[in-house]
């Protein structure tokens, strides 16, 4: 049996108005961005797409992604105010706006992050509807999760043997891996592991520790009051 | 634990002599391996931020940025010539609030869409207020209009790009019938029959708002879908009957959707967006906001 949709995805999600395809999706965007960064963002280059280019003013779509980069959650009141408090927290960020792009989702944004200790990461995301997200690129690699559940992302050289340490890493703490995504580009290779259970600082550093491994990330799973990064 | 259609969840409550609330519990508990009270707890947030949305609307200042809104609520409330009872006036008032407080990036739960978010908090306050409803029975109510919105997601659609406003005002006027029907002593059948109704009544309803923006004719759609659902679970609570089965008029929805010109469907181009005054406001308020943002 497929997975049945769970009443709370009828009722809710609880947010700030007014779309939730052009804003809670599109804070939930910048929050992923902001998760895969892992550090302090300082300049942020966002570039939306097609419905999102078009109508962002209207549904507080900028505010609610810079929100998102601050780490402010769906529900979070503060997205209102989030250019007047990126500021304060001295993110830099810049819009750009492509009106017709086939090759993109009508509701899509790429989100290019620099951190305070100089590491950058760039995503494009897009936003389905019902404040539901799917990521669809991570460091130009083609991906396709929903931040749903806990999640993992590895990008490392592709070599013999790497998929089967890094979910080795993982089950030696006891965590079930529920799916797991490869693409291979060049001599490099992405992975996208979802993961039951909340995967952990040592199964992270872990990873982090083969030699192969260029960049270990998790993305923590979006709920109510998921706001972080506070001050 | 599935249900595909709104007949196998009356099958269920037969078969297990529950009413269709528990039968919801059992679902959400069983799929997601829930108690009870996680349930319960999850249901007592949506109500809270409901409650709060309409509250904000119907006390605090809510202009829109566009200034298409402006206290249309308290206005409403505050109506001097009545054509409808107080229960349903004040029904129609909270569902404009809630709609007031989405447009203005205030905190709403979208049930089971931002731009039809009025409708169910219209209903289960006017219930609590009007009908003396506790707010536990209200989360049963909950329950009741969840089980209508999963079997409209999965054979209709709660997009405007796909279904327009029925698969939004009209999908949350059922829902909302079905709380109705469901908190006066209506029975499964009387639930579904009172869906059937509602969505009959919002068949081929096209989503066309101003400037692409949830506020011109969202947010008096959420009134009159108040409205609706009220009248809806009146009829069904009288006994008279859907000739077509709900179910059968989900999937008459969602062919309906189907067949509607991708212009009628959330573009902005079509209907109220592409009138006249439509296309003015439209130039008129992004002159506005981006004068504002520099």
């Amino acid at each position: 049996m497929s997975e049945q949709p769970s009443i709370f995805d009828i009722l809710g999600p609880i947010m700030i108005g007014p779309s939730s395809s052009h804003t809670a999706g599109a804070s939930r965007i910048g929050y992923i961005a902001r998760q895969l960064l892992n550090d302090k963002p300082v300049r942020a280059v966002i570039t939306l797409y097609n419905s999102f280019a078009k109508t962002h003013k209207g549904h507080g779509t900028d505010r609610a992604i810079v929100g998102g980069i601050l780490g402010f959650g769906p529900d979070d009141p503060r997205i209102r105010q989030s250019f007047e408090l990126g500021k304060e927290e001295g993110l830099e960020w810049e819009f750009k706006f492509v009106g017709d792009s086939a090759r993109f989702h009508s509701n899509t944004a790429k989100i290019r992050l620099e951190g305070a200790g100089g590491g950058k990461v760039e995503i494009t995301g897009a936003s389905l509807g019902g404040g539901r997200i799917k990521i669809q690129e991570i460091e130009g690699f083609r991906v396709d999760f929903t931040a749903s559940m806990h999640t993992l992302v590895v990008i490392a050289d592709d070599i013999p043997g790497s998929i089967r340490n890094i979910s080795g890493a993982i089950a030696d703490r006891g965590s079930n891996i529920a799916n797991m995504f490869v693409s291979r580009s060049e001599k490099l290779a992405n992975m996208v592991i979802e993961v039951d259970q909340p995967i952990d600082k040592e199964t992270l550093k872990r990873i982090e520790s083969f030699p192969w491994v260029k960049f270990a990330r998790r993305v923590e799973p979006m709920v109510e009051g998921s706001s972080r990064y506070e001050k | 634990m599935e249900f595909n259609y709104l007949s196998d969840i009356v099958e269920y409550c037969r078969r297990e002599g529950k009413d269709m609330a528990q039968a919801m519990a059992d679902y959400e508990m069983k799929n997601k391996g829930l108690t009870r009270e996680q349930v319960y707890d999850g249901l007592k947030r949506i109500l809270l931020v409901m409650e709060e949305s309409v509250d904000q609307g119907m006390t605090q200042q809510v202009i829109t940025p566009s200034g298409m809104l402006n206290n249309w609520a308290k206005t409403v409330a505050g109506a001097q010539v009545n054509t409808l009872g107080p229960a349903l006036k004040m029904a129609a008032a909270r569902a404009i609030a809630v709609g007031e407080v989405n447009a203005c990036m205030g905190k709403i739960a979208a049930a089971p869409t931002a731009g039809s978010a009025g409708i169910l908090p219209a209903v289960l306050v006017t219930m609590m207020e009007e009908h003396g409803t506790t707010r536990e029975r209200l989360l049963d109510a909950l329950l009741v209009t969840s089980a209508v919105g999963l079997i409209f997601a999965k054979n209709s659609s709660f997009a405007g790009s796909e279904a327009g406003c029925m698969g939004e005002t009209g999908s949350a006027a059922a829902m909302g019938a079905a709380a109705i029907t469901y908190l006066l002593g209506g029975n499964e059948e009387q639930i579904l029959e009172a869906v059937g109704f509602a969505l009959k009544a919002s068949m081929g309803l096209v989503c066309d708002p101003v400037g692409g923006l949830v506020e011109e004719p969202c947010t008096t759609r959420n009134a009159v879908g108040v409205a609706n659902a009220f009248v809806s679970a009146q009829l069904a609570l009288a006994g008279i009957k859907s000739l077509i089965p709900a179910d059968e008029v989900i999937a008459a929805t969602k062919e309906v959707g189907d067949l509607m010109s991708p212009r009628l469907k959330e573009s902005g181009q079509g209907g109220l967006a592409n009138t006249k005054t439509g296309r003015e406001i439209q130039k008129r308020v992004f002159a506005t906001v981006r004068a504002q943002k520099g």
